[in-house]
């Protein structure tokens, strides 16, 4: 069953800038996606939209088969998770989880029964009479959760609520927040800039840029097959590599070198190769690849990046640490599966 | 950022009712009043008026009085600006360097801004008293006799520094902490670049205490143009006689004793003017300091 | 940055004012060992401030005989409780039906009222002018902004004429409303509540805050040390008004202190051996309240003082 509809939401300020053109997203009962992009793309104000913190300039919202676009966020069934937590600093935990029920007029027994359930849940029960400044960054984000669980929505609103933790905590808190929405099924839009947050949250990921989704699908389908130059190097690190070349008679040309490939295209390309999938091998041999003049060698631990330069442009490796530290000359060994074609002008997959 | 995010068509209006009733009641409606009356002529007796276009502000500004009474003011704004600014930030700048005892130093030097005007007025003139006071004692013994009240400039001397005086906790309290707010990186980096402690001051403390400088002037000169008037009063005992005025009190002294009511309207108007300017210049500083951080 | 101290502090940000004093003093302290110089300076400044107000005490302690005669005094005297008894209870001015008790009390009712009015009134009409859009709104904040460009002392004249045209002279409504119309208390709630992280409001309005539920359980709250500090120094403010005292009260029983300040030279004028310990009695009394005030809340007081200015 589908738990939310964005049909054709279009946000206009009143200065004339489009933040949201036309976009549709539907989610199904107890999913997870995840829209991701660059600041700036819209993400947070469709995410808002949704709460009915923006106002809805045309299209629909609808929410569990009910339009909701001129209801108030407090009667719309929907909880939020704020980047800064945006706890009431002045009251204790148990009475910032109270507070919107307190409002909706909830017997205060039931009060009581839903606070202390999701505290437990969320491990908070030993503060619950603390005040959010004596709690540390972990706990306030858990607070924060424990009140939108209470409030028992149909779907959760994520706005980019990890981005004020360190990495070790933001690595931690991503898994618990992933349990917790399994364990709850209930349906949730995550918003984020972080593309690895994208990757390992969804259920399925929706790509935006300029206020245009460029791309929905699950974490595989938009890293394996990006929709456009844009979500190829926008998702993965490092990123995809972007070549210019030429295409005609059946093979990719990238500088002199002639890449047998089943291409269709005629004319220029982008052509994109996923670092990881760039073998490299010994400069002298006879290899079939394009030779790649090598630069710079990073090395993570468990794998390495090579960086340097393919037909003059640049271009970045990626070899298991076991494998010997290339010379100053190497050459690719690429599988035909593993080149993305894009339209030269328009950034689309070919 | 915008905030207004709530929608209600008269809740904002009572919200705002109380103020602005207040405001329309006791400001707007005298300041009108003030400025219509400053093209009037009243007659105290039978209350009737006749227009007299700026007569009432060439007749002001022409007398000998007012003159003398601007030059006064305009000098004691300069001594009392400059000499609290400059004793604060002296005081300031020790309180800020001193290890131990700053909370006490700090204590003792800002409670005399609770203290009201009159009140500061009023030992003022006890220590200036001729009879009884420890100042005018002090000062004979090297041949000044000082007779305040009597004297024009003896009176305006005294009056210049209860003024200094009750205006140095205000400023110091604003130049400690705004020598309190420069980052200690700033000071570290300086005292490797420069080893001379008063070169450090001159050259990165001070131009980092601009802001604070020229907004405390702006404070001060308001100050002693209108908050001085207890002092003025309290040390004048309510009879200026031969003695210097402010123009402040003088619009007083011309409005309820002199029964001048158009006279002392130009003079309001004028400085309201005055004011004005002040304010212009405040937020272009303000303005400015927003633009520089 | 700011939403995040909201969550730490419990109160919206405010520049670390005295937090890097400890720093800088230990780092002052490494620059040069001595700190003589400082400590002479700063006792100096010490002496300058506090002397007067020694003297005046120690010399209200005197009988008048010994003062005229001798000058103010250093030492304790032996005439303190005469001295304050007279100050307090006696009645003085010239109908005789006011004391310094009577006089305090008047200051109280004037500095509380002051306070507590400026205080609810600017905060109502900054929250309409932050958390609201609305026709009118523009036009109103500047209006009120208005009122910080001339102060009461250049309309007195005309705004006596209003209060007696109202019939308010001698009254406490009288003395407290034109007063109020100063918005000096609206622009600090402005500033503050514009540094209230918007996250909240909308937290709020997910939890089903109406524009009333918010103000009184979310921004009243969050500004309770905002409100003590504005109300310490508007309490100042309030007790010390003279000026305004001074045309609005002809009838002695609502004299204030400060305003009796002005009456006692009135009596003195003309009189033999002026009860210059009287007078100074009272000047210490008109400043025990303020000063009280300020030292007991000193830290809030500076920070409300060093934030309203900006």
């Amino acid at each position: 069953m589908t738990t939310l509809e964005i049909k054709q939401a279009v946000k206009r300020y009143p200065n004339g800038a489009l933040a949201v053109k036309g976009v549709d997203v539907t989610v199904e009962e107890g999913e997870l996606v995840v829209f991701v992009g660059p600041s700036g793309c819209g993400k947070s104000t469709l995410l808002r939209m949704v709460a009915g913190l923006e106002s809805v300039t045309e299209g629909e919202i609808v929410l569990d088969g009910r339009l909701v676009n001129d209801i108030e966020p407090a009667h719309r069934n929907i909880a939020m998770v704020f980047q800064n937590y945006a706890l009431y600093p002045h009251m204790t935990v148990y009475k910032n989880l109270a507070y919107g029920l307190k409002n909706r007029g909830t017997p205060k027994a039931e009060i009581d029964t839903k606070v202390r359930e999701a505290a437990k849940l969320l491990q908070i029960g030993d503060y619950l009479e603390r005040k959010p400044s004596q709690l540390s960054g972990g706990q306030r984000q858990r607070v924060a959760m424990g009140r939108a669980i209470v409030r028992d929505p149909a779907i959760f609103l994520f706005d980019e609520p990890l981005s004020n933790l360190d990495a070790k905590l933001r690595n931690q808190m991503r898994l618990e927040i992933k349990r917790l929405q399994r364990r709850l099924e209930t349906a949730a839009i995550y918003v984020t800039h972080d593309q690895v947050e994208a990757m390992t949250l969804a259920d399925r990921i929706v790509v935006l840029n300029n206020g245009e989704i460029e791309q929905i699908g699950t974490p595989a389908e938009v890293y394996g097959a990006p929709a456009s130059t844009f979500v190829a190097s926008f998702i993965g690190a490092p990123p995809m590599n972007l070549l210019e070349a030429q295409t005609g008679d059946g093979a990719i040309v990238i500088g002199d070198t002639h890449i047998q490939a089943p291409v269709r295209a005629n004319g220029p390309v982008t052509l994109g190769i996923r670092p990881e999938r760039a073998h490299l091998a010994d400069g002298s041999g006879a290899a079939a690849g394009p030779p790649m003049q090598v630069d710079t060698v990073e090395e993570l631990g468990a794998v390495r990046l090579i960086h340097g330069s393919v037909g003059g442009q640049h271009f970045t490796a990626n070899q298991s640490a076991d494998e010997p530290i290339p010379g100053d000359h190497v050459r690719l060994r690429l599988q035909p599966d593993d080149l993305h074609l894009f339209d030269h002008d328009t950034g689309r997959r070919l | 950022m915008h905030k207004a995010q709530f929608q209600s068509p008269i809740f904002p209006y009572l919200l705002l009712l109380p103020q602005m009733a207040i405001v329309a009641i006791f400001f707007l409606w005298p300041s009108a009043e003030a400025v219509r009356s400053s093209f009037f002529l009243q007659d105290p007796f039978f209350g009737n008026e006749t227009f007299v276009g700026i007569d009432n502000y060439t007749d002001a500004v022409t007398r000998s009085d007012y003159g003398r009474a601007a030059w006064f003011t305009f000098l004691f704004t300069l001594v009392v600006t400059v000499f609290s600014l400059g004793i604060a930030l002296l005081l300031a700048v020790a309180a800020d360097n001193v290890l131990r005892g700053q909370g006490p130093y700090k204590t003792l030097l800002m409670w005399v801004y609770a203290i009201a005007p009159p009140v500061a007025g009023l030992i003022g003139i006890m220590l200036f008293d001729q009879h009884i006071g420890p100042i005018v004692d002090f000062v004979a013994l090297f041949g000044w006799e000082m007779r305040v009240g009597v004297n024009y400039w003896d009176s305006g001397i005294a009056m210049m520094i209860v003024a200094t005086w009750k205006q140095i906790p205000v400023n110091f309290i604003f130049f400690l902490s705004g020598l309190q707010s420069i980052p200690k990186g700033v000071r570290e980096a300086a005292s490797i670049d420069n080893p001379s402690p008063s070169g450090r001051f001159w050259t990165i403390i001070f131009p980092l205490l601009a802001p604070t400088s020229f907004f405390l002037m702006i404070i001060n000169i308001t100050y002693a143009f209108f908050e001085t008037f207890g002092i003025v009063d309290v040390m004048l005992k309510g009879e200026p006689g031969n003695n210097p005025v402010t123009l402040v009190y003088k619009v007083f002294l011309d409005g309820f004793r002199g029964n001048d009511l158009g006279g002392s309207s130009a003079q309001s108007v004028i400085l309201m003017v005055f004011v004005l300017a002040l304010t212009i210049i405040q937020f272009r500083l303000i303005e400015r300091r927003v633009h520089y951080t | 940055m700011s939403q995040d101290q909201i969550a730490v502090t419990g109160k919206p940000a405010v520049p670390a004012a005295t937090s890097a004093s400890a720093a800088s003093a230990g780092f002052g302290a490494f620059v040069r060992r001595n700190q003589i110089v400082e400590h002479i300076v700063l006792l100096l400044g010490v002496l300058l401030m506090m002397g007067p107000i020694a003297v005046a005490f120690t010399t209200s302690t005197h009988d008048p005989v010994t003062i005229h005669s001798e000058g103010m005094q250093l030492g304790f005297g032996n005439n303190f409780l005469p001295t304050y008894e007279a100050v307090i209870f006696e009645q003085t001015g010239f109908t005789k039906q006011v004391t310094g008790w009577g006089m305090s009390l008047n200051s109280l009712i004037l500095g509380l009222g002051f306070a507590i009015g400026k205080i609810i009134v600017s905060m109502l009409a900054a929250y309409a002018i932050v958390y609201f859009r609305f026709p009118l709104g523009t036009l109103c904040f500047w209006i009120i902004f208005s009122t910080l460009l001339l102060p009461l002392e250049v309309r007195i004249l005309p705004s006596y004429e209003v209060v007696q045209g109202l019939g308010l002279l001698n009254s406490y409504t009288g003395l407290i409303l034109p007063l109020i119309a100063s918005a000096t208390g609206t622009f600090f709630f402005r500033q503050f509540f514009k540094s209230v992280p918007n996250e909240l409001l909308e937290a709020a309005r997910i939890d089903g805050a109406g524009p009333f539920r918010f103000f009184w359980d979310i921004l009243v709250p969050l500004s309770r040390t905002m409100i003590a500090a504005i109300f310490i120094i508007m309490f100042v403010v309030g007790w010390n008004q003279y000026l305004w005292p001074i045309l609005m009260t002809t009838d002695e029983s609502f004299y204030t202190v400060v305003r009796g300040i002005r009456q006692i030279l009135q009596v003195w004028i003309g009189a033999d051996i002026p009860a210059y310990n009287e007078a100074l009695g009272l000047a210490i009394i008109a400043m025990i309240p303020p000063v009280l005030i300020v030292i007991i809340f000193q830290r809030m007081f500076i920070k409300g003082l060093v934030e309203s200015e900006k």
